[in-house]
């Protein structure tokens, strides 16, 4: 008896020990685990309060003053309701806005496919082996360093290779096609170069994917008796989509920012338009961002379309 | 049998040889054209039979465009507003980097989706309202227009960097930290003695890239300095207007396009010379962040 007491207070009594470091663990787990967040926070608050001044402010205020009358009286932003009647005038009373913005637009939707494919064909020859591989790597790469507004406006209108010769058996066959298929067409030849010249990032991310792509995959391939053909469509395009994704939207963001774009230049020539101050130039830009968020859109779209069918 | 795989090795290795010389062609002949074209004197230039090999090589132009850039003075500029930012940014996106990739922070994964909105959100949506936010407190035309974003993570891209840091430093083991701060280390000196050494590839990246996105910035700067800071990008964007002002109207309406070559080459030299100094870091940073996708 005695001892079956004894035993069970034997038995009791670790767990309550046991129960008190549990807790006594816990709450030191907790302070811990307190203090650990605070230290992060305090890394982070560069970034947090930046973000709330240099972004999340101007965000909002960018909307604002789209809608507003925008007067400024010493240390204030003073605002009047106007309603849509910025976006009206940027939409149907300015004469330049609509064709800036559509050959900004077409800029945008022929660059970005010719840039995923020639940057994917380049990375796959650089990823050869052979002599110069570095030298090439390093001309292909070279636009990325040089490439500003001034620059890319002196030198890319008028010197560079000229596909665009009204003569040429080539041209002759484009506009020979209807003008959907050769307009863009010709732009693109028109404007090769410039589109090149952006594609110096996207051919070095593409040559990270491909070196991630695991070389036994293809010598099981060879086995199997696959061509260079089929290897390319079956192991290499399915495992570079993730790395294709990042780069049309890395495209896309990039050369809607490309300052020498003429909707660009047309938002900074308007920031002091004198009637319309600022929000002439603020309407424009959330025009010209809601369309490039459907680009945008339209690019998730088509990967998310082709993933689903690659599954299927 | 293995002839006819050599001789087929070879001629693969030919037409990549071929394509890449062909295509290398297209993409360097505007600068190659500019660096010929930037040495021809006036008779050359107009003399029709001479297109690539010069008569004799024309340092005037150099100098022309060397005084109507102001060169020793912008550059100099160029320098101050493109290093300073560099350093601040890549200090500062490290920080943050670290402070997400390891600290229990709640809400982490939101912090990294509002880092890519930064990114994709354009700047000229940013523009008006910035512009207006540094009238207000008297910041436009000067260096802080430029550097406070830069210290506060909102610079050129910053996105970009945070990321990499971020893949750095969330790819190795968190016992390492604990072994240090068992040790006695703090967080801070484990993010500056183990963390920043590990994340070297990213700091390389993150300075090389910055300082080339600011020197060849110019869209905000251009709205932002109101032409009171002239970097070296912004003089080649006026340089018929600074022609005009130093060598008269009449002179300026046949600016030859030999100097206005030469003033080209003379403001994208510093950065083709980091590139040739730093052209191994630049290509292999990328490819060692591995920004695949994953």
């Amino acid at each position: 008896m005695t001892r079956h007491r004894m035993g069970d207070k034997m038995a009791i009594q670790p767990k309550v020990k046991r129960n008190q470091t549990k807790t006594y663990r816990k709450t030191k787990y907790r302070t811990a685990k307190r203090r650990d967040t605070l230290k992060g926070l305090l890394f982070l608050s560069p970034w947090l309060i930046g973000f709330l001044a240099f972004t999340l402010l101007p965000f909002i205020n960018s909307i604002l003053y789209s809608f507003n009358a925008v007067s400024i009286t010493p240390g204030k932003v003073n605002l009047k309701w106007e309603g849509l009647e910025y976006y009206d005038y940027a939409w149907n009373v300015s004469t330049s806005f609509k064709l800036s913005l559509s050959s900004s637009a077409m800029l945008i939707c022929c660059a970005t496919p010719v840039i995923l494919v020639f940057s994917l064909i380049i990375a796959i020859l650089l990823n050869n082996r052979f002599r110069g591989r570095t030298f090439f790597r390093a001309v292909f790469f070279m636009p990325v360093i040089i490439m500003s507004g001034p620059v890319i406006s002196k030198l890319l209108t008028g010197y560079t290779v000229d596909f665009t010769d009204e003569g040429s058996q080539l041209m002759l066959f484009l506009t020979s096609l209807p003008s959907v298929v050769s307009n863009p067409c010709v732009f693109t030849l028109d404007t090769l170069v410039l589109i090149l010249w952006f594609s110096g990032v996207q051919i070095l991310i593409c040559l990270a994917g491909l070196q991630k792509v695991s070389p036994s995959l293809y010598e099981a391939a060879e086995i199997d008796g696959a061509g260079a053909w089929e290897k390319f469509w079956k192991i290499t395009l399915p495992h570079m989509a993730p790395t294709i994704l990042i780069n049309a939207i890395y495209t896309v963001v990039t050369i809607a920012n490309y300052s020498e774009q003429a909707v660009n230049r047309e938002i900074s020539e308007n920031l002091f338009n004198t009637s319309m101050m600022y929000s002439l130039s603020a309407a424009m830009s959330w025009i010209y961002f809601l369309l490039v968020l459907l680009i945008l859109a339209v690019v998730g779209l088509l990967f998310w379309l082709v993933s689903k069918k690659e599954k299927a | 049998m293995k002839i006819k795989k050599r001789s087929k090795s070879f001629a693969v290795k030919l037409f990549v040889y071929i394509i890449l010389i062909g295509m290398g062609f297209v993409y360097l002949y505007p600068i190659l054209y500019m660096v010929v074209n930037s040495f021809l004197s006036a008779s050359d230039l107009t003399d029709p039979s001479v297109t690539w090999v010069p008569t004799e090589l024309c340092l005037s132009n150099f100098q022309t465009a060397f005084e109507t850039l102001d060169f020793a003075s912008s550059f100099a500029m160029s320098m101050v507003m493109s290093l300073i930012p560099a350093i601040l940014q890549t200090a500062v996106t490290a920080v943050v980097a670290y402070g997400i990739a390891r600290f229990q922070i709640p809400g982490k994964k939101l912090i990294l989706v509002l880092v890519l909105v930064t990114f994709l959100l354009p700047s000229q949506v940013m523009l008006v309202p910035r512009y207006v936010l540094f009238d207000n407190y008297h910041l436009t035309d000067t260096v802080w227009a430029q550097f406070l974003p830069a210290i506060l993570g909102q610079g050129l891209n910053s996105a970009i960097f945070i990321f990499v840091y971020y893949s750095y430093f969330a790819s190795y083991p968190l016992v390492l930290d604990e072994a240090a701060q068992i040790d006695g280390a703090g967080k801070w000196k484990i993010f500056t003695r183990i963390s920043m050494p590990m994340a070297k590839g990213a700091t390389i990246l993150s300075m090389l890239f910055s300082f080339v996105f600011y020197w060849n910035e110019t869209y905000q700067s251009n709205t932002l300095w109101g032409g009171k800071i002239q970097t070296l990008p912004l003089k080649l964007q006026s340089f018929t207007l600074q022609y005009e002002a130093i060598y008269g109207e009449e002179a300026a309406g046949s600016i030859s396009e030999s100097v206005s070559l030469a003033g080209t080459l003379l403001s994208i030299l510093p950065l083709l010379v980091l590139y040739l100094i730093f052209q191994r870091q630049f290509v292999e940073s990328i490819e060692s962040t591995g920004i695949t996708g994953e």
